[in-house]
This record gives C-alpha cells, structure tokens and sequence, in this order.
C-alpha cells in the first residue's frame, strides 16, 4: 500500500527553480534513501513535503498522504497542521536547535500527543512521553522529562526528537541527516533508534543522508538528486552495484576508500549555486561523459528492477 | 538559585551604598553654602557660623554624611534647610504620585507595544508591517511632554472628555483619579510604547528565524499558534531588558510630564528642589529616583532566570 504519493514536486522562488519535477512514492513500512551532495535540493524536497518551506519559497505539484482526503501543496496552514506530528513527522538534522530552550522536554513531547488529540488529558500525555522517553533509551526518563534541553547533550536532544516524531504513530517519517550532527559514537545508536521505532510502528521511512553506507545497510531503495532534480532512482542493491547514471557513478567511487592508490576519488567540480544549474542535464558541466546531447533534459529511462535514471550516456549495465 | 539572589542582592547593596556617596558628594560639591542662601548676603560671619552649627553643615563631611545616610533606611531624609520641614514624608507622598504614573505609563506602553510589535514582526514582508514600523519611527522621534500638550489640547481643549491636569488620590475617588491619570499615562506610555514596538518586533523576528520555532509546526501548530506557545517567552528576554532600562528612563519622562499635567510626583518636588536650591530635598530625592532604578535593575535580573532555565543554576 501506498502512503505517501509526491508528483511533478517543483520547488523555487519567484526567478529560482530549486527542485524541479520530483516524484517518488513511499509504501508503507518501506524505508527509502534520499542522498546526493549538498545543495542538491534534499532537504528542501522534506520542508516541502513537509510544508515547511522557508518564507518567499513555493512548491507546486502533488503531495498526496493516504488517509488525507486533500494534497498537502496548496493546503491551508490549519489543514497542514492537522496532519504533521500526527500521520507525517519529520526528524531534522540539527538536535541542539530544535528544542524550545523555555520548556521541560517532557512538556515538549506530551504537547504533540495533546495537540492531535491521541492521549485524552494532560497526565496521560506526561505519562506516554516518559514512557517514550524511556523507549528512546533516555536515562532516568522520569527525570529526563522534567530536564530542560540545555541539560541534555545533542545525542540526548536528538532522542527527544525522535521520541516527539514517533508519538502519535505517524504513517511516514522523514528523517533529515538525523545523525550527521552527532558524535559517531552515538550515531548509530540514533539511528538504530529510528529504525526500531519506525519498524514498530509500520511507518514509512524517507531517510536523508550523505552517508552511503548506511543507505546500503537500512533502505530498500534509494533516490539520488543532484540539481534538484532525481537522477537515479531503484532498489538499493540494483543502484549501488549497477549504477547507470553517471553522478551515481561519481558518488558511489567518491565513498569508496578502499580503492585506488590510496588517495580519495571526488567528483570534478563543485555543486553549483541554488538555481544555477546548467539547462538540460543538469549534472553535464561536471559530467565526463557529457556531449552537446545533453543540452537537452534528459528523459527518465526506466531500468531494470523497477528503477531508472535520467541520462543521455549512461554508464553501461554491466560496468 | 538562592546563591544567586543572594549575590544579586549583594550587588544591589553595594550600588546602592555607591550610589548615596556619589550622591553626596555631588551635592556638597556644589557652589553655595546653605546657611548662606538661608540667610541672604548680608548675614554676619556670626549668624552664618551659628546656623551651620543648626544644620549641621560645620562638622566634618565624613559625620554630614554617616548622619545623612544611616537616617535613610528609616526613612529620615533630614530637615530642609528652606522650608524647615522634614524631607522624608513629602517624598514618600510624591513617590506614590509618580509610582502610579510610571506603572500607568509602563502599561500603556505594553499594551501598545506588545500586540503591534507581533504584528510588525509577523507582517514584515506586508504593507501592515511596514506601516506599523512608520508609525512607531514617528513616535519615536516625539518628545513625551509634545505628546502630553497634543493630548491635552484634543482629549481636555478640544473634546473636554478629560481634565486637562491636576491629581486624586485612587482612595479619595477612583474614577477621578483614572480620569487624571489616562492623559499623562498616555503621554508617557505611547512614547515608550513606540520605542518598545521596535524591539519587540526585532525580538520576534529573531524568534521566528529559531529551529524550534519550526520543530512546533513540524508538531501541529499553525504559525500563529507556534509563535505564541513556542516563541513568545523566549522573546522576552530581550523585551525585558529594554523594558528595565525603559523604566529610568520614564522616571525622567515622569519629572516632565508631571510638570505639563501640573501633578505634585516626585519629578516637580525635584524641580521644586532645585528652583529653592533647597540641596538636601534635591540630595533625597535623586537617591531615591537611584534606589528605583537599581530596584528595576534586580527586578529584570530576576525575571530574566525566571523566563529562561538557561540562566538557573545549581546551588
């Protein structure tokens, strides 16, 4: 079953286009990959799935989540409200921000359960947030709810997050580079967090992430955007092992450390400015394998294994 | 939090302590002996001689000083050397006048500030915003007491809605008493209530750029909703601190004001003080317009701990 439907998503300003004709679909319970480098149009892709674009930034397109009978772009603020930190939850990347400093953190937790209406009063709303404060593997829960966030560490701030997101049960969850601002100590504990919590609840997953290996050991499939755009999308093992697009390609050799002479691969270049991406394919000025083809839009060439890829020149199947 | 206090309360006492020193010594400073402008000029050495042996002025500055200041705590402000009454109950009487006005003033200027200041902030990309932010620049640039004489000529001249002066004490009769005092209110509190608008604005703005601010919506709260759960106590403390410094500063807006609505506060037996070079009056009453001022100061200081969990600590 599908939960969660995004079409032709374009995201921009009045004279910039950010994310241009995104479309992808979360099952539920899947759990999805969405990487590429900075400034590719990730995270603004979640804030307007979200709708939570920042102020002077417009999506247009289709967002459509089961069980809400109108499409998020375009709703009113009260119908978005209604919806998000209940059915749609969203982890992001920065913990030590994004608590209200002036508030228990128990508070916190207990107030999205109260605002959806999923606890019937306040005490059984601190109840349930101890408890999941407990789930998330916070030390001395009890006490942990009365702390407020300057006495937990980022690590601590971010299970809180997790906690809050996973409160009503929520059917799609999108997690921000949940881990990237953490210690690697606790990063995979952070993350096993939010796969467990995700597994238990039957929730959707769209995971953000530069961090490919752990893409390859927890999604099921992946979408890779560069430019706003998606490049390549399918099963994680098709597009790891066989990528057909050569900025899949270029990626997946950057990660790669054990190869070569010792010295790391990257991708020529640097990721150009927000909407200053080149007509037609947009990764063709970085691109080794770019022709005067490619100044035309590549079209979506479906591969094998219910993926596919937008390129001119892909680089072969078998390679 | 009791460590705290306690260290703030030392620091209140020792700025305090400073401040009656400084106070004193200013005032002694000054040209002009008080037996002398007692007496007049063509006083005898004798007669000056004996009345500073009256008042006390003979002895050693050191004495004039534990004398005048160990009488505060009780508050025993001395003897006025021109009109030869007691200082202390004439301040007392004047600092309810004014504490009424300034606390009027204050409010006039949060009810006005707050909700325009919001607004400003959540408008700022509209024409409503901008409009607000004109109006507050305008009001920023007009004197407390222009304001007073523009009030009185529409409200009491032109209207004849309210008196155009004068005081009631609130136990005499209250609504005389609120109606004498919406005028000067207003004329002190549109003033500041301009100036807070500012800041209030910038605080929210700030506030609205804040991660957590969309972690609430991200929970279910509508922008509106989030600022006001979310947002509005952590834009406090900035507002706060400008309110604090706000307050001394309607102290001195007060001493005009009271002269433009003819109210007997402290700011006109301040002027009166000086136009009698009656020193010790003048000497009694700045310390006390000091002991408001750092009172407001340790006022802030607390509600800054109380606003933000950040500040508390352990102990």
């Amino acid at each position: 079953m599908t939960v969660l439907t995004v079409e032709n998503l374009h995201v921009g300003t009045d004279d910039l286009a950010l994310v241009s004709d995104v479309s992808f679909t979360l099952a539920a319970g899947e759990r999805v990959g969405l990487i590429g480098e900075s400034g590719s149009g990730k995270s603004l892709t979640a804030a307007a799935v979200m709708g939570l674009l920042p102020e002077g930034v417009h999506a247009t397109g289709s967002v459509r989540l089961h069980g809400v009978p109108h499409d998020l772009v375009g709703a009113s603020e009260r119908q978005l409200a209604a919806v998000r930190g209940n059915a749609l939850t969203m982890v992001f990347q920065e913990p030590m921000t994004a608590l209200n400093p002036a508030m228990r953190v128990g508070d916190q937790v207990a107030e999205v359960m109260l605002l959806h209406g999923t606890r019937p009063d306040r005490t059984a709303a601190r109840a349930a947030a101890v408890d999941l404060l407990a789930q998330v593997r916070l030390p001395e829960p009890e006490r942990t709810a009365r702390a407020y966030p300057h006495q937990l560490s980022g690590g601590q701030r971010q299970r809180v997050m997790i906690a809050i997101a996973l409160a009503n049960g929520p059917s799609v969850l999108l997690a921000d580079e949940p881990t990237t601002a953490l210690d690697v100590t606790v990063q995979a504990q952070v993350l096993d967090l939010v796969l467990t919590g995700v597994a238990e609840r039957g929730a959707a997953l769209l995971f953000i992430t530069h961090d490919l290996a752990v893409v390859a050991t927890v999604c099921e499939r992946v979408l890779v955007m560069y430019g706003g755009r998606v490049v390549e999308a399918g099963p994680v093992r098709e597009v790891f092992t066989r990528p057909r697009h050569p900025y899949t390609r270029g990626l997946l050799d950057a990660s790669d450390l054990t190869s070569a002479n010792g010295r790391l691969r990257t991708i020529p270049g640097t990721v150009p400015a927000a909407g200053r991406f080149p007509a037609g394919c947009v990764f063709r000025n970085r691109c080794p394998r770019a022709t005067g083809a490619c100044a035309t839009l590549p079209a979506w060439t479906d591969g094998a294994a219910g993926g596919g890829f937008a390129c001119w020149h892909p680089v072969a199947a078998d390679g | 939090m009791v460590v705290q206090l306690l260290r703030r309360t030392a620091v209140f006492a020792v700025s305090l302590a400073v401040a009656t020193v400084a106070v004193f010594a200013f005032m002694t400073v000054l040209p002009g002996d008080p037996a002398r402008v007692a007496l007049g000029v063509n006083a005898t050495e004798e007669a000056v001689a004996a009345t500073r042996a009256e008042f006390g002025t003979d002895r050693p500055l050191a004495v004039q000083y534990a004398d005048w200041v160990s009488g505060l705590p009780v508050g025993d402000f001395g003897r006025s050397y021109v009109t030869d009454t007691e200082i202390g109950p004439q301040i007392l009487d004047r600092l309810l006048v004014t504490t009424w006005l300034v606390l009027a003033g204050t409010a006039v200027a949060v009810v006005v500030a707050v909700p325009l200041g919001i607004a400003a902030a959540v408008l700022h990309r509209r024409a409503g915003g901008a409009l607000i932010s004109g109006f507050s620049q305008v009001g920023v640039a007009v004197p407390s007491f222009i304001a007073g004489i523009l009030l009185v000529t529409v409200f009491a001249v032109r209207l004849g809605w309210l008196p155009s002066g004068g005081w009631t004490p609130p136990a005499q009769d209250p609504v005389e008493f609120l109606r004498r005092l919406a005028l000067p209110a207003l004329a002190l509190g549109l003033v500041q209530g301009a100036v807070l608008t500012r800041y209030v604005r910038s605080a929210v703005l700030d506030v609205l750029r804040e991660d957590y601010l969309r972690t609430a919506r991200a929970k279910g709260l509508t922008p509106i909703r989030a600022l006001l759960r979310h947002g509005l106590r952590n834009a406090a403390v900035p507002v706060v601190t400008v309110l604090g410094l706000q307050l001394a500063t309607l102290l001195i807006g007060a001493v005009v004001v009271e002269r433009v609505f003819v109210i007997p506060g402290l700011g006109s037996l301040l002027l009166d003080g000086v136009a009698n070079r009656d020193l010790l009056l003048v000497q009694g009453v700045v310390v006390v317009l000091v002991l408001a001022v750092l009172v407001v100061n340790f006022l802030v200081d607390v509600a800054y701990t109380v606003l933000d969990p950040r500040l508390r600590r352990a102990g």
